[in-house]
């Protein structure tokens, strides 16, 4: 575990966070390497599948990350974002996933600091919570017969 | 019964609607779907407490809507998902002819959906006390325990898709689980796939589920996939104070927002 290293999948919005992302780059602030930047055009586009997605296909955590409230280049994306994942973190929670792997922040262009400090804490949080693997258990689970579903069901 | 047979034959016969949908009771006591065309047949009709599957399905089914002007004969659940459904833009006003019988027994015509929305709201169904009670003990289990319970549940799932066929709100006429290119969701009966189906049904039905409990209901594997929806549309009540079903105006918590919307999060 002790050389285990996290791999972070960040989805950004083109706009804020990922010029953020940049002039963190230019301003050559150090942050961790484990992070893979997958860029939007806004936070309203991230459709909450392709962080199911990035979990099932290795992702030890993932980062959401867009435009401060009232800062949207298309005015409201974040704001319909907002509500997207407040009623989906409050599904994963229901169902049992742990949430505490997902970061959702507001990064603006101006906060390449605020976006390395973001990248770091995630990075050490999931390097403390170890690598994701109830869905690669999923993945290993076989499927089961129809009678023995059934018999489980009735046993 | 006479009377809602009267009202269906009168309905049939003076052109406002060419098809009546209803529920009929078979001599075995089996309550399905009837598709009246013929003013003599409404005395196939029935009603009872029995009663419950949500007949709105229907009104999406090209089958249907070739008859052009269609009545429907609807419990407390269905006028929900009708409302809604209108509120979403997917059935037009004069097209449809709504019959119920209220609480105390009478046959009620509906001329418009204004008067389906006040009636939804004089006569609202509460939240069943069941569910909520296993919403809530499931809440207070801890992460892990939660993760077992579902994965033990859904697991069980064979993607017959049944709860995406009864339910009124899942009129898509190509649904994400059919898409290949991605294939989003993986089609064999498996863990990982089955979680992933529910997750997105439920993500999609949030704050639009009338909570009619359907899709419980005709599950085969009787997983109990309605929660999930209970439990957002508890979500929505609560944050963002909106209810399915009961507005003819579009009233949907993810297609909406308000500056001040509130949560603990976002970093």
């Amino acid at each position: 575990m002790s050389n285990f290293e996290p791999k972070i999948i960040a989805f950004v919005c083109n706009w804020c966070t990922y010029a953020g992302a940049d002039l963190a780059g230019t301003s050559r602030i150090k942050y961790a390497p484990n992070v893979r930047i997958v860029r939007f055009p806004c936070t309203g586009r991230i459709d909450f599948m392709l962080l199911l997605k990035a979990l099932q296909t290795g992702a030890d955590g993932i980062i959401v990350s867009g435009c401060h409230p009232a800062d949207c280049h298309y005015t409201a994306g974040n704001y319909h974002a907002r509500r997207r994942w407040i009623i989906f973190k409050s599904l994963l929670d229901f169902v049992g996933f742990d949430t505490g792997r997902i970061t959702f922040s507001w990064v603006s262009a101006a906060e390449g600091a605020k976006w390395a400090q973001i990248v770091n804490e995630t990075v050490d949080k999931i390097r403390d919570l170890g690598p994701y693997t109830d869905y690669s258990n999923l993945n290993k689970l076989g499927v089961g017969t129809i009678t023995e579903v059934l018999n489980a069901r009735t046993a | 019964m006479q009377e809602l047979h009267n009202k269906i034959k009168s309905i049939l016969e003076n052109g406002s609607a060419s098809l009546f949908i209803a529920y009929q009771k078979s001599r075995e006591g089996k309550i399905t779907p009837t598709f009246i065309t013929k003013p003599e047949q409404s005395q196939k009709a029935y009603f009872g407490d029995d009663c419950k599957q949500n007949l709105a399905v229907y009104i999406h089914k090209q089958e249907v809507k070739n008859f052009g002007k269609v009545g429907i004969f609807a419990n407390i659940y269905t006028l929900k998902s009708l409302l809604q459904i209108y509120a979403e833009n997917q059935i037009r006003d004069d097209y449809l002819k709504v019959v119920t019988i209220n609480p105390n027994g009478a046959i009620v015509e509906f001329a418009n959906f204004m008067e389906i929305e006040n009636y939804v709201n004089e006569n609202k169904p509460a939240p069943n006390p069941e569910d909520m009670e296993r919403v809530e003990k499931l809440s207070n289990l801890s992460r892990e325990e939660r993760w077992d319970y579902w994965l033990n549940e859904l697991s069980t799932c064979i993607k017959c898709y049944a709860c995406r066929a009864a339910c009124p709100m899942c009129y898509c006429t190509k649904c994400t689980v059919d898409c290949n290119q991605p294939q989003w969701i993986s089609t064999p009966s498996h863990s990982l796939g089955n979680i992933e189906w529910h997750i997105m049904r439920a993500m999609h039905l949030a704050g639009r589920c009338v909570e009619c409990n359907e899709c419980a209901r005709v599950c085969p594997m009787d997983i109990p996939l309605n929660l999930l929806t209970v439990k957002l549309n508890d979500t929505a009540n609560i944050e963002f104070g909106q209810q399915a079903g009961l507005k003819g105006e579009l009233d949907y918590a993810l297609s909406t927002f308000k500056v001040d919307d509130k949560e603990n999060f976002i970093r």
